[in-house]
């Protein structure tokens, strides 16, 4: 009978308390970053802790955080989807266009437009093994150009006798429907990814494609789902954007795939993929979000905004980089 | 009980890559709940013939009957669902993740639709105490060190319920004790009637843990044998391809057997250690000499080459040149002190295949060349033109592109790329692998021309002869030890044969292999 001697063992499990402090540093370092800043904030402004203020930034947040979600699944698998953007401004000219029909009808067939561009994303790459970075920007050109298109280059004006605008407008007990499929969609994505089998999948490709391959993994089939649901997820935010602005804008979302990305890399999801959770993504959303508000408070220039993103964003990937480094070496 | 009748027969295997016979009429036989030892130097086919069998590769001809049946498994995917698990020589697993998932990636128990995590996590337990392993196994794998990680690897092998498990160099990274509880796995296998088919290249391992031996050599097999009924010397002849005293023929290479006066002390090593890939390795190399560093693969050659180069940490023992300590943090500081490194690996190490043969020679050599950082053109030239002559480089001129040049040639560029910077100490890894018969007796005798020249050469090699004919003297690794140094009269092939094989046995003097006689 093989015994190992316990020493064997023992030696098996030498996570270093450095090595643990780091690690809980890279998962929660941007949990800390947002107490401390809602602290400050607490006592710094008045009626920043107050239900308007609060509302209001899960509202105003509640685009990026739907895209930040799908962001989260494809940068776990060690892809990247930088078409999220323009598919957002691609699916608000649509349910502008197609609002007259109601609400359901335009969601619909603008997060439906969504999942099928993702689907297309995630084809590409798998069959035609071409990077996410490529196949993902020709697709931000493509659906930023169909978006003006459609649009036929203006703004389309959200029929508002459809009761689409309603998304916008109405919720449940006080709480804006948007910031309801915000908050509906964590909890489900944050079950999907700790509690299934396709969430699991998601990271062991991230973690090692060729062992996940090796190990009979579906990795195109999990490679396909996850691109489908960044372009749904970045369709619905889209929709949530007409509604928002009573128009389909083909011009809005520029930008907006680096926010996400962003969000999902300093919530402490590794960038080369493997590592990751849904719930640091959204503390991710809400610390960009609070920056952007505070400034607000501060009565500072909203190009300062971009300049302290990028600051906090090189801060953490640079962090990360150390801390998971260290992890290796204490492995 | 169909005691006779193997789990596995494959026979007639044959396999061809554009340019290459891999494979030409294998054969493989392993027995139920036998422990069989595939052998064979690099190229012979070894892995070649297992991917064939996982699915990895398909066959142009052969037939694989397994467990009664004949198969074709389409992907290892297939082959493990039908009870062939393979460990591959690098740990295939999934670092970031749980111990318990590595071990139920793809087919986790699940609740409801989701998955059932205490489950998992009390099986994967179960599973591991079995080989004796208790870890937390909701921790990640890369936690672990290597050899549970190995462990790791096995269980979920295991736990398909596998009939054949093949292990690719498991022990290429465990220490002593971590392949003694590798073993012990290997022989509960055994006893659960799961056979074992066992790919490594240390030969007491062999002795120690299979029953039958299958030796390879240029895509055939060419013997399978009860372990017991073969020694260890023969083991390695037939491996080499070499009969028992064959007298060596002279000729054969393009070095002139005149041993060189060997002149004032260069290069002392002593005692090196890194990691587990070296454990006490002596040599010293004078200047105007040649001494070649044998050993079979995974002996520790090319990692004595890159721990005197600077290119991996020592963890004990001390280099000396002239005399003095030195300590070369970096490749950098080698090269500094006058040591250059052609390294085995041409095409991924060496050239930069779209530069031209200009650029390529003169790489090095860019700090010298530079005044205020512009390269001074003419001096270029002079040097590049210079070496083409000298060394007979066949090239359509300084300015064609590297990867158009035959490897003899690209590897004559390599040289050319270290000697311009006056080394003093030339280590070669496998200088003339993959070169054709005609440039291959230049480059031997360009080598031992840089020695008469005063040039101190330690020259890695695999070919018997190259070791015989071209070098004053030999050093015999084993294991990561130096087992024997061999010179004069007392450098054979059978010598050399006998080192590798045993250690030190009928040699001149030095270190006693660990192991000896096992």
């Amino acid at each position: 009978m093989a015994t190992i001697p316990s020493s064997t063992a023992g030696s098996a499990t030498p996570a270093a308390p450095e090595a643990r402090i780091g690690s809980m540093l890279q998962r929660q370092g941007a949990l800390i970053a947002l107490v401390v800043l809602t602290c400050i904030g607490a006592l710094r402004y008045n009626g920043f802790i107050s239900t308007y203020n609060i509302v209001e930034l899960l509202r105003y947040n509640a685009m990026f955080g739907l895209i930040a979600l799908g962001m989260t699944f494809v940068i776990m698998t060690g892809g990247i989807d930088l078409s999220v953007g323009a598919v957002a401004a691609l699916a608000s000219v649509i349910a502008a266009l197609l609002s007259p029909y109601g609400a359901t009808v335009a969601v619909g067939a603008a997060v439906g437009t969504g999942l099928l561009i993702g689907l297309f994303n995630g084809w590409v790459i798998t069959r035609f093994n071409i990077a996410p970075f490529i196949t993902t920007l020709a697709m931000l050109l493509g659906a930023r150009g169909a978006a003006l298109l459609l649009a036929k280059n203006a703004a389309v004006s959200v029929d508002t006798a459809g009761g689409y605008v309603e998304i916008g407008l109405n919720g449940v007990l006080g709480i804006p429907f948007p910031v309801i499929m915000l908050l509906v969609a964590y909890v489900l994505g944050s079950i999907v990814l700790n509690y299934t089998r396709f969430g699991r999948h998601v990271l062991a490709i991230g973690g090692n494609e060729d062992a996940a391959r090796l190990m009979g993994l579906p990795v195109d089939r999990i490679k396909l789902g996850v691109y489908a649901l960044s372009g749904g997820l970045a369709a619905l935010a889209g929709a949530i954007l007409a509604a928002l602005t009573y128009t389909g804008i083909p011009t809005e979302g520029l930008g907006w795939e680096l926010t996400a990305i962003a969000a999902v890399v300093v919530g402490g999801t590794l960038l080369t993929g493997g590592i990751g959770s849904v719930g640091t993504t959204f503390v991710g959303v809400l610390l960009l979000g609070l920056i952007i508000n505070m400034l607000s408070f501060e009565n500072l220039s909203a190009y300062w905004q971009s300049v302290i993103r990028g600051v906090f964003l090189l801060l953490v990937v640079v962090l990360q980089n150390q801390l998971s480094g260290k992890r290796k070496a204490a492995a | 009980m169909a005691q006779s009748e193997p789990l596995l027969l494959m026979e007639g295997i044959t396999k061809t890559f554009p340019g290459v016979l891999a494979l030409q009429g294998a054969s493989l036989r392993v027995g139920r709940g036998e422990v069989h030892a595939l052998v064979g130097q690099n190229g012979a086919g070894k892995s070649t013939m297992i991917k064939i069998l996982t699915g990895a590769y398909r066959r142009d001809a052969g037939s694989i009957i397994f467990d009664g049946q004949a198969v074709d498994f389409q992907s290892p995917q297939q082959a493990q669902s039908q009870g062939v698990s393979t460990i591959y020589q690098e740990v295939n697993l999934v670092p970031f993740r749980s111990v318990s998932e590595n071990i139920f990636m793809g087919r986790e128990p699940r609740r409801f639709g989701l998955i059932d995590w205490r489950r998992m996590n009390a099986e994967a337990s179960t599973i591991l105490e079995r080989f004796g392993i208790r870890v937390d196994v909701t921790q990640p794998l890369l936690q672990l060190n290597v050899a549970v990680q190995q462990m790791v690897a096995i269980a979920r092998a295991v736990s398909f319920r596998s009939k054949l498990v093949i292990m690719d160099e498991p022990t290429s990274s465990l220490d002593e004790r971590e392949v003694a509880t590798l073993f012990d796995v290997i022989r509960q296998l055994k006893q659960e009637g799961v056979s074992v088919i066992f790919v490594s290249h240390r030969l007491d391992e062999l002795y120690a843990v299979c029953d039958r031996v299958t030796i390879m050599r240029d895509g055939q097999t060419v013997d399978d044998k009860p372990m017991a009924g073969i020694t260890k010397l023969e083991l390695v002849a037939r491996m080499l391809g070499k009969e028992l005293g064959e007298v060596r023929r002279l000729g054969t290479t393009g070095f002139v057997t005149a041993t060189h006066q060997a002149k004032q002390e260069l290069l002392t090593a002593h005692g090196l250690q890194s990691g587990h890939k070296l454990h006490g390795v002596d040599l010293d190399v004078r200047a105007g000499e040649i001494v070649g560093l044998a050993g079979l693969l995974g002996s520790g050659r090319t990692e004595v080459a890159r721990a005197i180069f600077g290119a991996d940490p020592i963890d004990a023992g001390e280099i000396q040149m002239d005399g003095a300590e030195v300590v070369f943090k970096s490749p950098a500081d080698a090269i500094n002190a006058g040591i250059g490194f052609c390294s085995e690996d041409r095409k991924t190490e060496g050239i930069i295949p779209y530069m031209s043969v200009r650029e390529n020679l003169t790489l090095a050599l860019l700090p010298v060349l530079a005044r205020n950082g512009i390269v001074a053109r003419d001096k270029q030239q002079a040097i590049v033109e210079q070496f083409i002559k000298r060394l007979g480089i066949k090239t359509a001129g300084p300015d064609q592109k590297i990867r158009e040049l035959s490897g003899g040639n690209q590897q004559k560029v390599l040289l050319a790329r270290w000697l311009c910077l006056n080394p003093r100490l030339l280590i070669l890894d496998e200088p003339t692998r993959g070169i054709d018969v005609g440039a291959k007796g230049e480059i031997q005798s360009l080598i031992n021309e840089l020695a008469e020249g005063g040039l101190g050469v330690l020259m890695i090699s695999s070919e018997l002869e190259e070791l015989t004919e071209g070098c004053d003297r030999v050093v015999v690794l084993r294991d990561g030890q130096a087992v024997a140094e061999l010179a004069h009269a007392d450098l054979s092939e059978d010598a050399i044969m006998t080192a590798m094989a045993h250690g030190a046995e009928s040699t001149t003097d030095q270190q006693v292999g660990r192991h000896g006689e096992a």
